[in-house]
């Protein structure tokens, strides 16, 4: 019942981008609203992983990265459409999720969150030295015609976000209330309990880590003609892993709402203070509520406002 | 001779140099309440971390409902039956109570439990173990008795035919102790074998109708608890020479 309300809110909230597509001409606010967009996949992305499982993850961006470069790739070799990019990103940074799993979650806690930032290391280090998808200098993508529909490629790409990110939401909201939500959520709080009521714990936790990394590959396929530039220092850019994380903190964790509220609030932020104040304060500000989050409401703005709700009622 | 629910053959546990288990033996009858006793070290949890899969045994084989269940992960052994409470209670902490046991529906008890209306059944023991006016509550907010039901009602929500319980008394008042005792007997009354590992030996007395004794990772006696209570390797054991 409420799944459906929430259905008809996504269709909405389509209608309204597409209606904005419209008559709005501006494409500044289709590039930022896109990159908004892009944080909230991320952040919806690793709150699978690191909120509802409990594994922090920082390499975000070597799973983002890989999307960039699937689309790269398959740009370069076979000029193949946008749709096709976008599956294929996600399967390749599915597949990388699941085998990270499968070599680390036997680590715990610090280790695990260790490993992904090797990854990260790893993967920039390749990419740096493969020429074929422009190597260390970079590679320039051309844009294809924004089709029949769209003014230009930005508001196109901007629609396709949007519905990503709802689709990103759904699988969130989807997993939350499901038995392997539940499932999640006891290995995030005691693992060998979880294990001992018949939760199968390695099997769910691969499961996290491919449909999180999934969802941030998919994330970054469109990302080539987004920016119609690709170099590893901006896919494999630390504020992918460093935002991705902060969102959901300062969001809240444990539900699907947390990371969508507090990639729109930390987004919407970075993308005003890059215009008014300059590109280079974004993380110091990211850090800045993230500290303020962690110390003064570690449970997020969903935590708090929970709570406060709780206390008018008692 | 029926094949008993759980046979232990010969199970040896080595952590690096030390050997916490040396070959122990043992096999608990169908419906049996069985007690497991021995001194503080002696390897009664590690023998229980064996037969529930959190810990792989390096020798010997374990054997629950007539199958080889040595190689199954622990939430493979939770899925046909074994359930256990934690000495120390690992409560998942940000879940209600009732959501706690609803984990052990959904997935140990899954394709088992009878009916699913896992709310109703995960209240109905609440209210055996007496929790059911906190099932709303998150349980890492509970009193450490409360844990100690709640790990209980926890391991009877997986629906177990074999229910460990690891220490679930120490700490207790006498009373206490009672009622919980009330409630494994009514546990067991219902079919459910039950393991208790105790050090209240009033209680394991008489819970009890076998008891075995472990000392130093081994198998020191076996029998009725009356046997037990006059055995001297068991009194050389606690008491000393």
């Amino acid at each position: 019942m409420k799944g459906r309300w929430l259905l008809a809110i996504a269709v909405v909230l389509l209608a309204l981008a597409f209606w904005l597509t419209r008559t709005v001409d501006n494409r500044y606010i289709y590039f930022s609203a896109y990159a908004v967009l892009q944080y909230v996949v991320l952040a919806t992305a690793w709150n699978i992983l690191g909120g509802y499982t409990g594994y922090v993850n920082f390499g975000t961006g070597a799973f983002f990265a890989l999307g960039v470069y699937t689309s790269v790739f398959l740009i370069q070799a076979f000029a193949a459409p946008l749709l096709v990019q976008i599956a294929a990103g996600g399967l390749v940074s599915g597949l990388l999720g699941l085998g990270i799993g499968y070599l680390t979650l036997r680590l715990r806690g610090v280790f695990f969150s260790i490993a992904t930032l090797a990854l990260a290391v790893v993967l920039e280090t390749v990419m740096i030295n493969w020429e074929y998808v422009g190597g260390a200098k970079g590679i320039n993508i051309i844009r294809p015609a924004p089709g029949a529909l769209f003014e230009n490629y930005v508001q196109l790409l901007f629609m396709v976000m949007g519905a990503l990110a709802i689709g990103a939401v759904a699988v969130a909201w989807f997993i939350e209330h499901s038995r392997i939500g539940r499932g999640f959520a006891a290995i995030r709080d005691n693992e060998e309990a979880a294990e001992c009521t018949g939760v199968p714990t390695l099997k769910l936790k691969l499961l996290a880590t491919t449909v999180s990394g999934c969802l941030m590959g998919v994330a970054g396929a469109p990302f080539p003609y987004y920016l119609s530039f690709v170099d590893p220092g901006s896919a494999f850019n630390l504020s992918y892993a460093v935002n991705s994380l902060a969102m959901p903190m300062v969001g809240g964790t444990t539900t699907w709402l947390g990371p969508v509220i507090g990639a729109i609030l930390l987004g919407t932020a970075q993308q005003l203070a890059t215009v008014t104040i300059s590109s280079e304060l974004n993380l110091l500000i990211v850090g800045v509520v993230l500290v303020l989050f962690v110390v003064l409401a570690p449970d997020g703005i969903v935590g708090l406002v929970g709570r406060l709700v709780r206390r008018r009622e008692a | 001779m029926a094949e008993p629910l759980l046979r232990v053959e010969n199970v040896v546990k080595r952590f690096g140099g030390f050997q916490a288990l040396g070959g122990v033996t043992l096999s608990v009858e169908k419906g049996e309440r069985f007690g497991l006793i021995g001194p503080n070290g002696s390897g009664k949890t590690t023998l229980i971390n064996c037969i529930s899969g959190m810990l792989r045994n390096d020798d010997g084989r374990i054997v629950f409902q007539g199958r080889d269940v040595t190689d199954l992960p622990a939430h493979r052994r939770a899925r046909l039956g074994i359930a256990r409470s934690f000495q120390i209670p690992r409560p998942f902490g940000s879940m209600t109570v009732i959501e706690n046991l609803e984990v052990a529906l959904d997935y140990a008890a899954r394709g088992r439990a009878a009916g699913d209306d896992h709310a109703a059944a995960a209240l109905e023991i609440l209210k055996m173990v007496g929790l059911d006016g906190k099932a709303r509550v998150v349980s890492g907010r509970l009193t450490q008795i409360e844990m100690r039901q709640l790990e209980l009602a926890r391991a009877m929500a997986a629906r177990p035919s074999l229910l460990i319980s690891d220490e679930a008394m120490a700490g207790l008042s006498s009373s206490e102790v009672d009622d919980l005792l009330t409630i494994l007997f009514r546990l067991n009354e219902a079919g459910t074998t039950v393991i208790m590992i105790e050090h209240i030996m009033r209680a394991v007395m008489r819970f009890s109708e076998r008891i075995a004794v472990l000392d130093a990772g081994e198998k020191i006696a076996e029998g009725a608890p009356a046997d037990i209570i006059t055995n001297r390797a068991v009194e050389r054991a606690y008491l000393g020479e």
